[in-house]
């Protein structure tokens, strides 16, 4: 990546915690829990990379909730960073063992896995009365080094570290797309054979991804949980996994950018739903997705290939 | 002559004035969000019905025509317009939802929750925001036992009223009660139910009770065969449930099969909403609750009778206890703003609020625990009992409030254990 996109990066970040430091409130929480369930779906689009979908993400993205909410909670400990690296740590942790047999599989079992370990969790969960069983507990604010901002500005701290995290995670992300273990994963994809003929560890790559999207997707269940102030098991309920892989399907694989697009997209398209058919706001969502895979089945972001194309085209 | 004239100018003047002010007062309207289950398995049981009494009490008091002691048009003279709102979604989802109706919609307050999860979710929001909050239906006393709230009232007891009444009621009317079995769903409402009902009926009893076996099935499961064996091989004399809705129809239906309600006692502590789906499938002597004075247990009053009559007229159905929780919800609302008076401050309202005592259709509420935030009121259980078809109740035991409610400031399981020290049950 050039200095001069980096730098481009830099102030658009910026922009967009200026901007969603000026919006209404109700505007910036939605774009914090975009942000947040962006972050799973960058992960999530990791695997598919790979030709792996899974239907499990709410594992890690309730495990990151659960680490904050304890923290805070039982703990009191509230600065972000330390609640970050716990969530990072535990939610690593799981996948590495998770993960030994999880990326044995392809296909529909590694998606059926997937889904039964965050089920798993949502069992033990529902069972757990001191951790308030199906009806969750409350996350305290949060602070930073020290500062602590208050009810009222939590949120716009929450703001500032999500505008944060998508954007040099969204760096990395896509580094690591371009890099060989990052290719490796189209490779994967099409020829497993192939790549292993050619000296590669399939199972290596796959792993990697996996733990990668398992933190990942810590790092969004963190984000909600702070920005929200509540967590429960729906958190690892299959319907919340399904969701990310809804906005997976929105944004398309082609790019970093196009799963936390989609998230903002989605989560807007899903308010207005709300406000315009309180009733049939589900009917919604499924025409809007219908509509997707029907007329753009590679996602969103197969628009702004269009237009690179055409582009190209017109230049040459 | 000329002075009369000038005075009766100045009369017709202020008349004219005091008329616009009014009229135009009455033009701005008083928007209210209203939070329930649209959509999903809560909606039939619970969220149409109290929908439903919500455009009822809503349409009444912007007439005017809510009966006595209810009185004036509107809330402090503004008409309620509605913005209604699905609870489907979960907990990051009502919060947001929450944001959007007091940012974006610009409510004057929200009146909402059926879900627990969503009800330990939505105060903090509310205190940030400082938007005033009635809670009408959710159950988990642990709302106002693990904090503290200035925006937040709930006009409704927790679901620890039910369960104690219920630990008292089958101790006082079932002769040589021996042993208890329970089957409740397996989530936070169902263990929190049977949780209070055993530990009250061991403190009543100085632990002479036998459990026989627990159940908790999977919430929505449908299917309790497994469940009603273990039920009928440990047998018990009576079968606490707090199952609701569908569980309810389902699990009557499969348990009269097996001749499991023939053989064995069962409370139903939230069975009122099945009455009018499934009565004819309930057996005689079933013990049942409607969590508060509501329904069939509601005591006589105008106000009662108004809202029974004109609720079956205009659904076609007699309203269960989540319509009655909405319209306690309206009701307290209302009379809040009302006693605070037109051009009040929120803070105002919330201090008539607080404390209040109201008459609804279900009785007297008083909001007397959590700091004048939560309300207490009286609880009643009742045998079925059909005459000529129709159902109807015997053994009707009212327990009053301080009797089956944890006094301020106590946490409903540490009271319970330490002998429910103060209640009054006469």
């Amino acid at each position: 990546m050039s200095k001069k996109s980096l730098a481009l990066l830099f102030f658009l970040g910026l922009a967009i915690l200026a901007v969603g430091l000026v919006l209404p409130n109700w505007m910036s929480y939605l774009l914090t829990i975009a942000m947040g369930k962006g972050l799973v779906v960058l992960g999530l689009v990791l695997l598919m990379r790979a030709g792996l979908v899974s239907f499990g993400q709410g594992l890690y993205y309730c495990v990151g909730a659960y680490v904050a909410g304890m923290l805070t909670q039982f703990a009191e400990v509230t600065d972000v960073l330390l609640i970050l690296l716990a969530s990072i740590g535990v939610s690593v942790a799981i996948a590495a063992i998770i993960g030994l047999l999880l990326c044995r599989y392809r296909e529909i079992f590694f998606a059926m896995f997937s889904m039964a370990f965050s089920m798993i969790l949502y069992g033990l969960l529902v069972r757990n009365q001191v951790l308030g069983s199906t009806d969750g507990f409350n996350v305290a604010n949060p602070s930073l080094l020290g500062w602590a901002p208050g009810p009222e500005a939590a949120s716009d701290l929450v703001l500032a570290v999500a505008v944060f995290l998508v954007f040099s995670l969204g760096i990395l992300a896509w580094r690591y797309l371009k890099s060989l273990s990052g290719y490796a994963g189209e490779a994967v994809r099409e020829n497993e054979i192939r790549l292993e003929y050619l000296g590669g560890s399939v199972f290596k790559i796959v792993y990697v991804k996996y733990i990668i999207a398992a933190g990942l997707a810590a790092i969004g269940g963190t984000v909600t949980a702070l920005v929200s102030g509540h967590v429960d098991p729906e958190m690892a309920y299959w319907t919340t996994s399904g969701e990310f892989v809804f906005i997976a399907l929105m944004g398309g694989t082609a790019h970093v950018a196009a799963p936390i697009i989609a998230a903002v997209l989605f989560e807007a398209l899903r308010t207005y739903a709300f406000a315009v058919a309180p009733y049939t706001w589900q009917m919604i969502l499924g025409f809007a997705l219908l509509a997707i895979i029907l007329f753009m089945p590679s996602g969103l972001w197969s628009l702004v290939e269009r237009f690179q194309t055409k582009k190209a085209r017109k230049t040459t | 002559m000329k002075h009369s004239l000038l005075t009766a100018a100045t009369v017709a003047c202020a008349m004219t004035t005091g008329g616009l002010s009014l009229s135009a007062h009455a033009a701005d309207d008083y928007k209210l969000g209203l939070v329930t289950f649209l959509s999903g398995a809560a909606s039939g049981p619970f969220g149409i019905p109290a929908k439903n009494a919500a455009d009822l009490v809503i349409d009444a008091i912007n007439d005017g025509t809510l009966p006595a002691p209810i009185q004036g048009k509107g809330i402090d003279g503004r008409m309620i317009t509605p913005v209604y709102v699905d609870e489907a979604g979960g907990a990051t989802k009502q919060t947001s939802e929450f944001r959007n109706l007091v940012e974006r919609d610009g409510v004057d307050a929200v009146v909402g929750y059926i879900s627990s999860g969503d009800c330990l979710a939505i105060p903090a929001v509310a205190e940030e925001l400082k938007m005033l909050t009635v809670l009408f239906d959710c159950g988990t006393p642990r709302v106002f036992e693990e904090a503290d709230y200035k925006y937040v009232f709930r006009t409704h007891s927790t679901a620890s009223m039910d369960n104690i009444a219920a630990a008292r009621y089958i101790n006082d009317n079932v002769p040589d009660l021996q042993s208890v079995a329970g089957i409740n769903q397996n989530y936070s409402w169902g263990h929190d139910s049977w949780r209070d009902f055993t530990e009250t009926l061991k403190v009543l009893r100085d632990g002479d009770i036998e459990i026989t076996t627990e159940q908790f099935p999977k919430l929505f499961a449908g299917q309790y065969g497994a469940e009603i064996s273990a039920l009928q091989v440990n047998s018990a004399d009576v079968i606490h449930t707090s199952f609701w809705g569908g569980d309810t129809d389902a699990f009557v239906l499969q348990a009269a099969a097996r001749g499991l309600l023939a053989d064995n006692q069962v409370i139903f502590t939230a069975g009122e909403t099945a009455l009018n789906s499934l009565g004819e499938h309930l057996p005689d002597g079933a013990i049942i609750g409607a969590r508060g004075p509501f329904g069939p247990f509601a005591p006589e009053s105008e106000l009662n009778t108004w809202f029974q009559t004109e609720f079956t007229e205009r659904f076609g159905t007699p309203p269960t206890f989540p319509a009655y929780h909405m319209a306690h919800a309206l009701i307290g609302l209302k009379l809040a703003q009302d006693k605070a008076g037109v051009g009040a401050s929120t803070e105002d309202v919330i201090s008539s609020f607080e404390g209040l005592e109201f008459e609804g259709p279900g009785g007297k509420v008083e909001m007397s625990r959590g700091k004048g935030h939560q309300a207490a009121t009286e609880m009643v259980y009742g045998r079925l009992k059909r005459v000529d078809g129709e159902i109807t109740f015997t053994d009707i035991t009212r327990y009053p409030a301080d009797c089956v409610n944890p006094p301020e400031g106590t946490e409903t399981v540490k009271w319970i254990q330490a002998g429910m020290p103060g209640a009054e049950c006469d």
